[in-house]
């Protein structure tokens, strides 16, 4: 994955703390570094594991083009994106993104923006192995709604 | 010859995640999954299944050639 030497897909777990320090490290423009951490849920038993697919050179490529977008909307000095692939266990990471603007307002934004398009938009296929089997699932409405209010801002 | 990829419930519906198929069109490859297995075939047909050659998407028909990789993308979940 070294295409897109901002984003990686991982089937390794990670540690979020490392990677904020390495992306924070060496800035003296950047005023404001926001970051989220998502989590697998155990959803009270009923998500045993969570298991990703991505099409690699195609899922990367499309979450470059999306957050070089970013990037231009939000004014970003640079971005951080590091997404597991493969089987996930609750309380495992599952997503870090970081965010590098002059300001705070335009690194939060941008984190959010980036968040609400990598869970409902982002090219992966996504499986629940639970007590009742397996379970393909989709973007939840709230997952669409999140993502559909950056398009209602931009008009 | 083209390398055909399968993802998410059309992998596990077909059995297998790649794997070459003797075709010169998208509409060939189609053709040939579904002689042999026609559930699938209806499944690659099916509402919001994306195609994507040489890992870009493509709409309609394509030429394709012995290098070409063919994937089925089922609706996608985000991650």
């Amino acid at each position: 994955m070294t295409t897109f030497p901002s984003i990686t897909l991982t089937a390794q777990a990670f540690e979020p703390g490392a990677l904020l320090t390495t992306f924070c490290a060496g800035r003296d423009e950047t005023g404001a570094v926001a970051s989220f951490v998502g989590l697998a849920r155990a959803e009270h038993g009923q998500a045993r594991l969570l298991e990703l697919e991505a099409y690699p050179g195609f899922t990367d490529a499309a979450i470059a083009e999306f957050a070089e977008a970013a990037r231009t909307r939000f004014g970003l000095h640079d971005y951080r994106i590091v997404h597991r692939i493969g089987r996930i266990a609750p309380g495992e990471t599952i997503v870090f993104v970081a965010t590098a603007a002059p300001h705070r307002r335009a690194a939060f934004e941008a984190c959010d923006f980036l968040m609400d398009w990598l869970k409902s938009r982002a090219p992966f296929w996504k499986k629940e192995h639970g007590p009742d089997g397996d379970r393909w699932i989709e973007p939840t409405a709230q997952d669409r709604t999140d993502a559909q209010r950056w398009d209602q801002e931009r008009n | 010859m083209a390398k055909v990829l399968l993802f998410g419930r059309l992998a596990d519906q077909a059995g297998w995640r790649e794997r070459p198929v003797e075709a010169a069109s998208i509409t060939e490859v189609r053709a040939a999954l579904a002689d042999e297995d026609p559930a699938l075939g209806e499944a690659l047909d099916g509402p919001g299944v994306q195609v994507a050659v040489d890992k870009a998407i493509v709409r309609g028909e394509a030429v394709l050639t012995a290098a070409s990789e063919v994937a089925f993308l089922p609706p996608m979940s985000g991650g």
